[in-house]
């Protein structure tokens, strides 16, 4: 009992770093995202083209790759004195910054498809209707853009949920490395296995609720198509 | 006296030539149809005259006062543009309604954004109208559960909310199941008589004969020929008009 309680301690812990990452990614990434959409959309060709080779190579490219990059290689670049201390918070705001970029990318392919699945005739029934630019995007366009993009930006989500455990790889104490470590000894407890798949519960648990707060949003958008 | 004046109105597409030279006027009250084949520049006109496309030469104006120079229209500023636009109506062939909101919603957006009346004003009108053109029990809908002739018809109720002195349409029923067509057409019909000034693209011929005053055939971005539909229908003098004619009778 007291060992399963040590457990659960710690997992709790991990969770918590699981969730921190997954929150700051997710306050990151979605205005991000939205910038870099506006980026790929722009009439002047060489910043849309800039932009979308960005994209290209994140999407293109394991995100666990461009952890250790945004890791490792400051580091090297300037002979050693890496900008990031081996401490938990650099290497929590290292993942951060590489989770952020990554996710900002994805995202950002979602706002396109949603703004432009927005037909043009619905603009130009509101220009036609004497409204203004602003009155337009927010009056006309804004919801049916949401509504294009809550589908695929929950699947986002839910991945980006899973996605949190590749943080480990630069030894951010996540809860799958939490479990883990009672693999290898931890707290005063070793060799024991459950720890780590007792975590996948909480992704569970954690993805249970983010799919019914999908659905909710999903129902209250479903008037219109 | 003309409500409308439009003169030598030019308009391309890159190398393409859509609208050349264009100019007719139009008098208070009138309908005016517009014939022509595809691809012949109808449409083009009509965004031209809402601005949803910018003619490069010409001018429009209405009621004597001008609301559009072809030289001059970049210096326009967005104020003014939507104020001179607002002359002007538009109904799109495919609607264009807005699905997120109820049929009133749709009605009452654009003059509820304008304030140039109070809310009160502006959802009595919007009743009337809705009422007009047939559908009260319907208010609270959403487009999606109306046919596409029921849209229409809002769509029609949303242009004359903001009470334009010209109504557009750009083949009203072209997206319409044929059984769906008479409705549209009724409200259409309707309106004549309340002093709206009307120019309809239409492909109904039967229609453009019986509600039009004047019609203007379009072919090749020119207006190939002109008149009352007696002369129109009845005795077409060029010979792409009659072509026309018989291929769509
Ligand atoms: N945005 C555009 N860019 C390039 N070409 C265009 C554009 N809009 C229209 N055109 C061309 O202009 C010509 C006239 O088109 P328009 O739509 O005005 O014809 P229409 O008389 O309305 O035809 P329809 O009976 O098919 O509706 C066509 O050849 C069309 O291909
Ligand atoms: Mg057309």
């Amino acid at each position: 009992m007291q060992e399963f309680l040590t457990v659960i301690d710690a997992l709790n812990e991990g969770f918590f770093q699981t969730f921190k990452l997954f929150a700051v990614t997710l306050l990151g990434a979605l205005p991000l995202g939205l910038i870099i959409s506006f980026g790929s959309m722009s009439k002047f060709k060489p910043l849309s083209y800039f932009t979308k080779t960005v994209v290209w190579v994140i999407r293109g490219t394991p995100l666990m790759l461009q952890l250790f990059i945004i890791y490792y290689v400051p580091g090297q670049l300037s002979g050693g004195a890496s900008p990031w201390s081996a401490f938990e918070d650099d290497r929590f705001i290292a993942s951060c910054v590489a989770f952020i970029i990554n996710y900002a990318c994805y995202f950002s392919e979602i706002y396109r498809g949603g703004i432009q699945g927005v037909p043009v005739g619905q603009r130009e029934a509101g220009e036609v209707l004497g409204m203004t630019k602003t009155q337009i995007f927010f009056k006309v366009t804004l919801l049916q853009m949401v509504k294009r993009v809550v589908p695929p930006m929950s699947n986002e989500i839910i991945t980006l949920v899973k996605d949190t455990s590749l943080a480990r790889i630069i030894s951010y104490q996540e809860i799958i490395w939490a479990g883990y470590s009672f693999i290898k000894g931890s707290r005063g407890i070793s060799g024991i296995v459950w720890p780590l798949f007792f975590t996948g519960l909480y992704y569970l648990a954690f993805n249970g609720i983010l799919t019914l707060l999908f659905g909710y949003i999903e129902k209250k958008l479903k008037h219109f198509n | 006296m003309a409500i409308l004046e439009v003169e030598n109105i030019k308009k391309s597409f890159g190398k393409t030539e859509v609208l050349k030279d264009i100019s007719f006027s139009l008098n208070k009250g009138e309908v005016l149809t517009i014939i022509g084949s595809l691809g012949s520049g109808k449409t083009t006109l009509l965004r031209c005259l809402n601005f949803l496309e910018f003619a490069e030469s010409g001018t429009i104006s209405v009621r004597d006062k001008l609301v559009y120079n072809g030289e001059n229209h970049k210096k326009l500023k967005d104020a003014e543009l939507r104020e001179n636009r607002l002359h002007f109506g538009l109904v799109f062939q495919q609607f264009n309604l807005f699905p997120q909101y109820t049929v009133k919603k749709n009605v009452t957006l654009a003059p509820s954004l304008l304030k140039r009346n109070t809310p009160e004003e502006i959802e009595e009108k919007a009743n009337a109208l809705i009422k007009r053109v047939g559908l009260e029990e319907k208010c609270d809908s959403y487009p999606a559960t109306l046919s596409g002739g029921q849209q229409q018809r809002v769509a029609i109720a949303r242009a004359l909310a903001l009470e334009p002195d010209i109504l557009c349409f750009d083949e009203p029923t072209s997206a319409l199941d044929p059984e769906l067509t008479g409705e549209v057409l009724k409200v259409i019909r309707s309106l004549k008589g309340h002093d709206s000034t009307m120019i309809v693209v239409t492909h109904e011929m039967q229609f453009a004969k019986e509600v039009s005053d004047r019609v203007i055939f379009m072919a090749d971005g020119k207006i190939e020929e002109e008149g009352t539909p007696d002369e129109v229908f009845g005795n077409p003098k060029s010979e792409r008009l009659k072509a026309f004619l018989s291929n769509s009778l």
